[in-house]
């Protein structure tokens, strides 16, 4: 049991799969000789050689299409896209190919390739470093979306998403990636996919987040708590497919619901989260469903971005307007 | 190599020149194509195909990649080269079905291993990098090539891909089917650039540009790239000139853009006509032989016909069976829905 970042997370499950699982390679930007900009493959080439850790020429495209090529096959391909800004070069390959490779060959090829990029603001990077866009690709089907929120969940669903016989794309909430240690054990035990994790569970209303956001909520709960408010907080992990078995009969139990997300609130992931509920959970529902998310803007350079971010004042806001309803 | 008429102008012959067996099944290989492409363009003006994308002109180029590669190489193919699908085994039947409208259509029987057809255009260029990137990774004897279009040229991903298979040294041919015309454009306004080939030159890799309607020229530079790739050596464009003397698909009409007369001029140099009257003069070929091949040719695409029209409709629910291994939860229900008969 190691006492670790959700970096240092990622890095032992890349390392204990590729160990395990020689079809496993990686390709990307600076991933080799520098180990990542962030670090994450970090003494991985010195390990395993420069054959299956490739520091690939600056080509988002070619590195999203190559890893179609090697997963078709039967290689692993786990490849880092090295900002989410820099993710839409590779939505050609990934949207007319990654996702609809089995579909289209009615399952004569399949593409389990991995498709790693750090996502989120709150580091004051440069622009285009810092956008939640996660729901674009939540929309198309074909494609799994996986959110880790802290190190043992990074670990466990990155084995997961690695040994997952379709594409995943693993988005890396970069914020939290140094924020807190975890004792993790690196014992090659994967988190199931698909569902949600309860962190805390609760009566009075129900938090559904992912990501960097489950910081804030937890944050938010926790205070709540102190006022004799019990909340039930839900990291959704996989956002594509979403698991709203959980959240419904969370929110069958509490009758209240607040979804707390970084990305923009117009057709974000929480939208169709609040639809679901509209559709299959009206009548457990006693207020409104409140959404706390980024604003309809572009993301602003770092000066601002901590008034764009959702905030612990905010969701507990939120939590207020709600529970006046109850 | 071959002129016009069909004479041999290189005083060096290959081997190939003199090898009946194997220029007769390059010229049935053709002529099949052709039969095919018409067929099907029948069948989309009848209303019993999609749209279609015919390689009338270009059929040289698709039979001697199909030649030439082994089994265990991997095509990946845009949606010209029908001649190499098929002598890879790819049945005329299941290109029907695709361009009819049924993905079991891209589930090939034979050549397993092939990508099907690409339609982005040279999105298929970065994949056929990281299948050879597998294969020199397992140490494998195997090439990955890969056809696009002059159009395709002009795309990011095209030059992406070269880059890096110069890099890595990968066992990779790309072979541009130049075909003068991207739908509506030119060459000259695709590209100031003399060849297309010479774009191998900023990848630091070979290049050349062949006739890509003198089947005999054709063979011996892919048959070098290839084995020049297969040995470790690295990657190679071939540019095949040649033209495209039909419209883009069976949805373009290239009377709004191209001159009659230039497409009237280049059946004078298309590929079939040109080996047919070397075959001859070589004694290799006679009337009976072609009168036979016409009609063996026609049967094939007939039952291919029949084969396509009597495949029966996917069921619905289809839609979601192949869309992940294990279909997730969440969409039981929309499969479910699916499959309930909607009332008289």
């Amino acid at each position: 049991m190691a006492d670790v970042t959700m970096l240092d997370a990622i890095n032992m499950g890349l390392r204990t799969e590729m160990a395990a699982d020689s079809n496993v390679v990686l390709l990307g930007e600076d991933i080799g000789v520098n180990g990542g900009v962030f670090r994450a493959t970090a003494g991985l080439q010195n390990t395993f050689g420069k054959q299956r850790v490739i520091d690939t020429p600056l080509s988002e495209t070619l590195i999203a299409g190559m890893a179609i090529g090697m997963a078709a096959e039967g290689l692993k391909p786990v490849v880092e896209i090295q900002f989410m800004g820099f993710i839409y070069a590779t939505f050609d390959q990934i949207i007319n190919h990654a996702s609809r490779l089995r579909n289209r060959t009615r399952g004569r090829l399949t593409c389990p390739l991995v498709l790693r990029a750090p996502f989120g603001g709150g580091i004051h990077a440069p622009e285009h470093h810092s956008e939640s866009t996660e729901a674009l690709l939540a929309h198309i089907p074909g494609l799994r979306v996986v959110i880790p929120s802290s190190p043992s969940r990074a670990y466990g669903l990155l084995l997961a998403a690695i040994r997952d016989p379709d594409p995943v794309i693993f988005l890396e909430p970069k914020r939290i990636y140094r924020m807190f240690k975890q004792q993790v054990q690196d014992n090659a035990e994967a988190l199931p996919l698909d569902v949600c994790f309860v962190l805390t569970e609760g009566t009075d209303v129900t938090l559904v987040s992912w990501g960097a956001m489950i910081h804030e909520t937890l944050a938010a709960a926790e205070q709540l708590a102190t006022n004799g408010i019990n909340a039930e907080v839900i990291d959704v992990a996989t956002i594509k497919p979403l698991d709203m078995n959980t959240i419904l009969e969370s929110v069958a139990k509490t009758g209240h619901c607040v979804i707390v997300h970084e990305a923009a609130k117009t057709c974000g992931v929480g939208a169709e989260i609040a639809a679901q509920l509209a559709e299959q959970g009206l009548m457990s529902l006693f207020a409104p469903v409140e959404r706390v998310t980024g604003f309809d803007t572009v993301m602003p350079l770092f000066k601002l971005e901590q008034k764009y971010m959702p905030s612990v004042v905010r969701i507990i806001a939120a939590v207020t307007r709600s529970l006046k309803n109850a | 190599m071959l002129d016009y008429e069909g004479n041999l102008l290189d005083t060096n012959i290959p081997d190939i020149a003199n090898n009946q067996q194997q220029l007769i099944k390059l010229y049935q290989s053709m002529v099949s194509t052709r039969l095919f492409d018409k067929k099907a363009t029948l069948l989309q003006r009848r209303g019993q195909l999609g749209t279609y994308s015919s390689s009338l002109g270009q059929e040289a180029i698709g039979a001697t990649i199909g030649c030439l590669m082994h089994d265990e190489d991997v095509l990946f193919n845009y949606y010209r080269e029908y001649a190499a699908q098929f002598m890879r085994g790819v049945k005329m039947s299941e290109i029907l079905l695709y361009w009819g409208g049924n993905e079991q259509g891209m589930n090939f029987q034979k050549a397993r291993h092939d990508f099907p057809i690409c339609i982005p255009i040279a999105s298929q260029v970065p994949q056929a990098v990281g299948a050879a990137y597998a294969m020199q990774l397992r140490k494998q004897q195997r090439v990955a090539v890969c056809v696009l279009g002059d159009g395709a040229t002009s795309k990011g991903d095209f030059y992406e891909a070269i880059n890096a298979a110069g890099i890595w040294n990968l066992p990779i041919i790309f072979v541009i089917n130049n075909n003068r015309w991207a739908i509506s454009l030119p060459q000259d306004k695709q590209t100031h650039a003399q060849t297309l080939a010479q774009k191998a030159i900023a990848a630091g890799i070979a290049g050349e540009q062949v006739d890509g309607n003198d089947t005999i020229a054709l063979y011996c530079r892919l048959k070098k790239a290839l084995e020049k790739a297969r040995s470790g050596a690295g990657a190679t464009i071939i540019e095949a000139l040649t033209y495209r003397l039909c419209d883009h698909t069976t949805a373009d009409d290239a009377s709004h853009y191209r001159n009659q007369q230039e497409v009237q001029e280049n059946w004078h140099y298309e590929p079939i006509q040109r080996l047919k009257y070397y075959l001859i003069k070589q004694g290799y070929w006679s009337n009976a032989d072609e009168e036979k091949l016409y009609s063996q040719s026609q049967e094939k695409v007939e039952t291919a016909v029949k084969e396509y029209l009597n495949t029966p409709e996917q069921s619905p629910e289809s839609m979601f069976d192949y869309l992940y291994e294990t279909l997730p939860d969440t969409l039981v229900e929309q499969r479910n829905s699916i499959m309930v008969k909607e009332p008289k």
